[in-house]
């Protein structure tokens, strides 16, 4: 990306030092195509381990259960589906604690290791992992990609180019259709692709997830971790100096300079002999030496390039490694457990999941709210009982309609459900409301409130039932 | 599109000169700016036209604007006039329904019912809230009126107790047809110690039962004068009132007018509806008319009316056709038996 800094003692991290390094600054405003070269190694191992991760998002939603879709956000019905668990909107605050603990995820996992996300999991740079595999299949080596760019246009440069974007444009369709039949029965969907019956939602879904695809991960690349990606840019708050990234050992390698120079081998060098390996296999094009930097994706691929030469040159490896600042810059390393901040984030983890644990083991299969009449508030019938009027909502929350009949714990002596044996249909993942009259004698209603816990019950299986407790009103008294 | 007028350096100025040194440059905005102005003002006079801003008379009518090409001259009372549209077309099944059917069917209907429940409140709070309050809670009218006003204007609606019958097609029938309470005044056929006397034996029969009333030697006087003049004529001699004829059942704790002893002398005194000023009023107006050609020409129809029926039936207190009276079930513990009605 740039050349090394040269670093005048006096005014680095002075005001002045800042804007006198600025001369020296490359940006990457994408005008070169980066062709980066896919060197083998444990890093390449590993990132092909961890992106096919996004298998599951090209056929989880084909899975079924039950004879139906067993992981389906089904938004149309505000319904969502994981296995046996079906989730209505009203516990649907779960979701924020979900977030919460994939966001202090990723904060945790980035203040022990830097950028993971952005060098194993990132849709963006798994995406572009897969198309430039495809072309460098099909095109060759960087070099030959690099000559067929500049070579004009010929039939075997256009059937290359043609072949290329087709697979490209494939795979981008396949990705749209992938993310939406999370969201509706896939199999329906694909009945309705192949017969032409999309709904314009799913037309325009289609088709932004297809174009955005094939223009982010085909020709945006490593612009959109540069330019597009807020979590590129916060970063940097997220790691310190006891953050691990992959980091050139400048100590050890400077000052850097050929192997030989002129068939002797140069003497009082430092381990780095500029081969460029580094910077070839860069998918995002930075030079690793210039210290952690903006471009950097922490994918650790200059790693594996770089322990291959110092195999080859005799030198032990890891000029490249994971290494926090401290122990580039001799300082004392702490601990990966000393780190109060990683423990912080995992407190939150903690928390948010213990929630959603909570949430997933009380989510029931009736929720009741009742919500007594308001004007009036009693009513004196005429032979001098009491009646109060309630709301009944019930949400049946399983998957078939129930018929439920409604009782009351504790109120006032004597009283009785108008209608008790009455039962009321609710159908399944609605909400049913219904009003309950309750009565009662006159000389028992001895409080303005009396306390009455109302329970609906499902009339085939007592044990599926809800509670509300609300009052009974009176006169005052 | 338009050259850089602020290179610097070059710009020329206006000439003058403030102050000595102070001079004006001439800088126009780019020329792409320039034209969206002017185009913009073209365009509001255009839509100024088209809207139509200020409704024009050509040819003997209001110019409308002329609208864009497909899209109609949109006004937002054509817009109001669509919305209503697509809320009548959800309506229309139910109320193609309600017309052909019976209010005691469209109770049977749980659907329905429901429906009309929604609808039936926007009625009843426009017609019927004035007097017998939101929600049918009654209007109490209290110190300031005169004394044959106080107490409630019109009878509550959440209760069981009905000088005609709380039935579905009962309820139908008193709001279509309307009511008119009728009780002759006593001032002239009883003395005043006969009033009060029964008065007081009418009040301890609400308040603690016709039993108890009937027991009581302190009301005995009142329980004579009740048997022996014209109360029982039209009260019964159970004293529990005949809905054919509307007349209260005394032996309840529902009052249709003032319940206190004042209250009901005054009733007794000077009967309601009996022509003498000092009467009470209780009128129950016709909300069904129609004329001669049998077109409806009052201001709800029968459909509204059996919305209002079902709304107030489903208050609390309206009974079922087979039951007279849905009286508390009265528990075991509980201390005197509540007088069934």
């Amino acid at each position: 990306m740039s050349e090394p800094v040269k670093k005048t003692g006096a005014e680095v991290g002075s005001v002045t030092g800042i804007y006198n390094e600025h001369i020296e600054w490359t940006t990457n405003l994408g005008d070169k195509t980066i062709h980066a070269k896919r060197a083998p190694g444990r890093f390449r191992t590993l990132k092909y381990i961890t992106e096919s991760f996004w298998l599951i998002f090209f056929f989880g939603a084909y899975l079924r259960w039950n004879g139906k879709q067993a992981l389906l956000l089904d938004v149309n019905n505000r319904q969502f589906h994981f296995f046996n668990l079906t989730i209505l909107p009203q516990d649907i605050w779960m979701v924020s604690l979900l977030l919460l603990l994939l966001a202090m995820t990723l904060f945790a996992v980035t203040s022990v290791a830097s950028r993971v996300f952005c060098g194993y999991f990132c849709f963006q740079t798994s995406w572009v992992d897969l198309f430039t595999w495809i072309e460098e299949k099909i095109e060759g080596n960087p070099n030959k990609r690099h000559k067929l760019d500049a070579a004009p246009m010929s039939a075997e440069k256009f059937r290359l180019k043609a072949t290329k974007h087709l697979i490209w444009i494939v795979i981008s369709v396949f990705t749209g259709i992938s993310f939406t039949i999370w969201f509706e029965d896939a199999f329906v969907y694909w009945h309705d692709l192949t017969s032409f019956h999309l709904s314009m939602m799913e037309m325009v879904t289609l088709a932004a997830f297809t174009v955005g695809t094939y223009v982010l991960a085909g020709f945006m690349r490593e612009q959109a971790c540069l330019w597009l990606c807020p979590y590129a840019r916060i970063q940097a708050v997220m790691a310190d100096s006891q953050t691990i990234l992959p980091a050139y050992d400048l100590l050890r390698g400077e000052p850097r300079g050929k192997l030989r120079h002129a068939g002797k081998v140069v003497e009082q060098q430092g381990d780095c002999i500029d081969c460029f390996q580094c910077v070839q296999v860069c998918p995002t094009g930075v030079d690793i030496r210039d210290g952690q930097q903006l471009g950097c994706i922490t994918c650790g691929l200059c790693l594996d390039a770089c322990d291959s030469v110092m195999d080859k040159i005799g030198r032990p490896r890891g000029l490249i490694r994971y290494a926090s600042l401290d122990e580039l810059e001799g300082r004392p390393v702490h601990k990966l457990y000393q780190h109060p901040r990683t423990w912080v984030y995992i407190g939150i983890i903690i928390l948010a999941l213990g929630g959603i644990i909570y949430g997933l083991a009380h989510l029931g299969s009736l929720t009741l709210r009742v919500a007594p009449e308001r004007q009036p508030l009693f009513v004196r019938m005429s032979d001098g009982s009491i009646q109060n009027k309630y709301t009944f909502k019930v949400l049946n929350k399983t998957d078939k309609d129930l018929n439920v009949k409604v009782s009351a714990e504790g109120g006032v002596k004597g009283q009785i459900i108008v209608d008790a044996d009455k039962t009321q249909l609710v159908h399944h993942g609605k909400a049913a409301g219904f009003t309950v009259f309750v009565k009662a004698p006159g000389e028992n209603v001895l409080e303005e409130a009396t306390k009455v816990e109302f329970r609906v019950e499902n009339v085939d299986n007592p044990a599926m039932a809800a509670e509300y407790s609300t009052v009974f009103n009176g006169p005052k008294r | 599109m338009s050259d850089n007028h602020n290179s610097a350096g070059g710009v020329p100025t206006t000439g003058h000169l403030w102050d000595d040194d102070l001079a004006d440059y001439i800088n126009q905005p780019p020329k792409w700016w320039m034209l969206g102005l002017t185009a913009s003002a073209l365009w509001v006079v255009i839509y100024w036209i088209m809207y139509p801003a200020i409704p024009l008379a050509i040819n003997g009518t209001y110019f409308k604007g002329f609208g864009l090409p497909g899209s109609g001259q949109w006004t937002a009372i054509k817009e109001l006039a669509a919305d209503q549209a697509e809320l009548d077309a959800v309506r229309q099944p139910y109320e193609d329904k309600i017309k052909t059917m019976t209010p005691a069917a469209i109770l049977a209907d749980d659907k329905l019912s429901e429906y009309v429940t929604r609808s039936g409140k926007v009625l009843f709070s426009d017609n019927c809230a004035a007097c017998h309050g939101q929600n049918g809670v009654g209007t109490i009218q209290a110190g300031k009126f005169a004394v044959r006003e106080q107490g409630l204007m019109a009878p509550v609606l959440l209760d069981d107790d009905w000088l005609y019958g709380g039935k579905i097609d009962t309820l139908y029938e008193t709001i279509a047809n309307g009511r008119q309470g009728m009780m002759v005044a006593h001032k002239d056929s009883l003395t005043a110690q006969q009033i009060d006397d029964v008065a007081k034996y009418v009040k301890a029969m609400s308040d603690a039962g016709k039993a108890a009333a009937d027991g009581d030697a302190a009301v005995a006087a009142g329980k004579k004068v009740f048997a022996e003049s014209d109360c029982t004529a039209c009260h019964g001699a159970d004293a529990k009132g005949i809905q054919a004829m509307g007349s209260a059942n005394l032996t309840d704790k529902i009052w249709r007018f003032d319940g206190s002893l004042e209250g009901i002398k005054q009733t007794i005194t000077y009967g309601v509806n009996s022509g003498d000023a000092n009467a009470r009023v209780a009128i129950m107006p016709v909300w069904l008319k129609k004329d001669e050609q049998g077109h409806v020409v009052s201001k709800l129809d029968e459909t509204a009316i059996k919305k209002l029926a079902v709304y107030v039936y489903k208050f609390g207190g309206g009974q079922k056709e087979d039951v007279a009276a849905a009286p508390v079930a009265a528990p075991a513990e509980a201390a005197p038996a509540p007088e069934a009605k």
